[in-house]
């Protein structure tokens, strides 16, 4: 029982915060409790939701990408672009923007698998990159006029009160949950966040996950890209910039270890949850969007930060008991040491 | 004690160079200033006019700013962190000098500089406690406060902005002071500092035992923290300088641009990256030089203002064009860089490892 509750020590931290803030949400509001309202609270990140699960396998593989929020501006300008140019139709540019994105994917993937360079760097070029290739694109121009039907398919509800973007959100999460604690490809994904180096020697192809990695975090931006000019009805060369950032916090937030190999999607979409009721919430006491970051900002550090002190002050404690050796001078390594980096692949692998 | 180590190595060296001088970092830099000149070529056979004094004082004045904060975040990528709030640390110290400055028309420049630099110091040292006491990994702690510091601008400025014309009149003519003028080429005050600050941290950073410390903790932290040096106070150390240099940058922002809103800065801590990478600091720690990124820095900038002057090329090619070069210039020394350092340390396995060890010993 105390085993797991441990393991799950992250997961219940996020749910006693997450009902701590529900809690507050609902004194400082009677309407906040209705069906409408959580749609709503959805709809204006859901792109960014979307995004943050394949983040998650991403993270937790021990890489990262940082192209994302670009890449989805990129493959929305492929959208614009071909349907400005008017020769192909609609669903053909859709369907070409999202191949962009699994490209772009691709693109960073073998420059991270094949050649081995660090993620961080590759899709900080990436970033930077696509960013200008949307900018080519759609220039300073906003282009829309969109047809009907992808304009209701960003905007109105398709299944009861839930939008497309929302049901892609739920599917996703639930697949990716099931691919990564049920799958050999998922169990590979822990090992190589792990330990690359023992994950070659035990016969994973290494490259491999990290490229079909990539290439799907590539695939997931350009799809949220799409979804979100739909919901827009309109494509400028700025879309979704900077939201890199939100979308990683989202992810960290979860307890996901940024170096790589723990953390589940039960805390990410914990995470979620936390930060869209937060910034709800701090909407009913009116509070701007910059000052809610702000919080969203103090909430990350303190989620890593609050369990450390902790896990500090316990081997403190028994370090100060009677009849301890004394502590070996890097004994400070182990317990306050940032939660694992290092952990029982099984172990991690298994949870959930 | 290396007299036996160094034994075989000065054989095989014998045959081409005595001692050999050309570290991969050094190839690497010149690499980098052979890019940089193909570059200028390129540009003046496509751009009427481009080989003038103005673009020149240009390039140099924009490229001071991004140099400045470049060395900051390689000070910190050194020791295996990364510091993703510059860009707010220079919002925050331009806004706040400038505020000042506007309140008191007669503060002494040095004094203004010093308050900028002291401002980013603290915002660093928060960072750093919180890293290296709080272990809270270094990107998690600054995507955090790249939110929170940009949030207190926000709330402190209250949708204000400063104005050029508020500010005194020495600060407005900052970047066009010019310590020489070499025909129509002028070398500014603000290049000036920023090259010095940059080859003195160089120096520190090669010939301190400071600086061979932070190479240390970057390349391998357990085993730092196993020979006994102060780890933590190391990477705040980093930090801190960080800090004082982004507030160092952030004046140099003020002065440019005379209009500071609640945005400015916003970006520049991919572009501090940006150009550490280019300049060939590993984003893994341990290896890199302030040199580097100093060339780095020019590199980017020249490109962002030469390629904005070709006429068939719109400015929005500029990202792109510049995204393209940063993966270039990375695949390139994974392609090259991995094949001459392994023709590097090869023949002079034997020289490299004791000498090293040596220098440590007698810091």
């Amino acid at each position: 029982m105390r085993d797991r509750v441990l393991r799950w020590r992250t997961e219940l931290l996020l749910a006693a915060i997450l009902l701590g803030v529900v809690a507050v949400n609902v004194s400082l509001s009677p309407f906040y409790l209705r069906t409408g309202n959580f749609v709503n609270m959805f709809q204006l990140s859901i792109e960014k939701a979307i995004v943050a699960v394949i983040m998650t396998l991403v993270i937790i593989n021990g890489e990262i990408d940082l192209s994302v929020a670009s890449v989805m501006g990129f493959s929305a300008a492929v959208v614009a672009a071909l349907h400005e140019g008017g020769s192909v139709p609609f669903a053909v540019a859709v369907v070409v923007a999202l191949l962009a994105g699994a490209g772009a994917g691709l693109l960073h993937g073998l420059f991270v698998a094949r050649m081995g360079l660090p993620s961080l760097v590759v899709t900080i070029a990436g970033l930077i990159g696509f960013r200008g290739a949307a900018r080519v694109l759609v220039g300073d121009r906003s282009i829309g006029d969109f047809p009907e039907w992808f304009d209701r398919l960003g905007q109105d509800p398709l299944v009861g009160r839930f939008s497309l973007a929302f049901i892609i959100f739920v599917v996703g999460i639930v697949a990716a949950g099931v691919v990564l604690q049920r799958t050999a490809f998922g169990r590979s994904v822990y090992v190589i966040g792990n330990n690359a180096e023992v994950a070659r020697y035990s016969g994973i192809s290494v490259a491999r996950v990290k490229l079909a990695l990539l290439t799907t975090s590539g695939f997931v931006a350009g799809l949220a890209g799409v979804l979100f000019a739909a919901r827009l009805g309109s494509v400028r060369g700025n879309l979704a910039e900077g939201f890199e950032l939100d979308i990683i916090t989202m992810v960290l937030l979860g307890g996901v270890s940024i170096f790589g190999g723990s953390g589940t999607l039960v805390g990410v979409a914990l995470s979620i949850l936390i930060i869209l009721n937060l910034r709800s919430g701090l909407g009913l006491a009116n509070i701007q969007a910059t000052t809610q970051t702000g919080i969203i900002g103090a909430l990350l550090i303190a989620s890593v930060l609050v369990p450390n002190l902790v896990d500090r002050l316990g081997s403190w404690r028994r370090r100060s008991g009677p009849a301890v050796m004394p502590p070996p001078a890097s004994s400070d390594t182990g317990a306050g040491e940032v939660r694992p980096v290092v952990t029982d692949p099984n172990r991690t692998a298994h949870r959930g | 004690m290396s007299g036996t180590a160094a034994g075989p190595a000065e054989r095989v060296a014998d045959g081409r160079r005595p001692r050999p001088k050309l570290r991969p970092e050094r190839l690497r830099e010149l690499s980098l200033l052979a890019v940089i000149g193909v570059s200028v070529l390129v540009f003046s056979q496509l751009v009427d006019n481009y080989l003038s004094g103005s673009f020149f004082n240009r390039v140099t004045t924009s490229m001071a700013i991004t140099a400045v904060l470049a060395a900051a975040q390689t000070i910190v990528i050194l020791t295996r962190n990364i510091d993703l709030s510059v860009g707010s640390i220079v919002g925050v110290t331009a806004y706040v000098t400038g505020e000042y400055l506007a309140a008191h028309q007669t503060t002494a420049p040095v004094l203004a500089v010093g308050l900028a630099m002291l401002m980013g110091c603290v915002l660093g040292l928060l960072n750093g406690t919180l890293v290296a006491y709080g272990r809270v990994p270094s990107i998690i702690v600054t995507l955090g406060t790249l939110a929170i510091y940009r949030t207190w601008l926000i709330d402190h400025a209250n949708s204000r902005t400063i104005t050029a014309d508020s500010l005194p009149q020495w600060l407005v003519e900052f970047p066009q002071r010019t310590v020489v003028s070499l025909g129509g080429l002028d070398i500014r005050l603000v290049l000036t500092v920023a090259v010095v600050v940059i080859v003195a941290l160089q120096l520190a950073l090669g010939r301190l035992r400071w600086g061979r410390w932070v190479y240390a903790v970057g390349s391998n932290p357990d085993a730092a923290r196993q020979e006994g040096l102060p780890t933590e106070r190391i990477t705040l150390g980093a930090f801190a300088m960080c800090g004082a240099l982004s507030g160092l940058a952030g004046f140099m922002f003020l002065s440019r641009f005379g209009t500071i809103t609640v945005a400015a800065g916003q970006g520049l801590e991919l572009a501090s990256v940006a150009a550490a990478v280019v300049g060939g600091v590993s984003i893994l720690g341990g290896s890199g030089t302030l040199i580097g990124a100093l060339l780095g820095a020019l590199l980017i900038d020249l490109l962002e203002l030469s390629l904005v002057r070709v006429p068939e090329i719109s400015v929005f090619w500029r990202d792109a064009v510049l995204g393209a070069l940063i993966l270039l210039a990375i695949a390139g020394d994974v392609a090259i860089g991995k094949r001459l350092r392994r023709f590097w340390t090869s023949p002079a396995r034997h020289s490299t490892k004791p000498p090293e060890r040596e220098a440590t010993t007698d810091a």
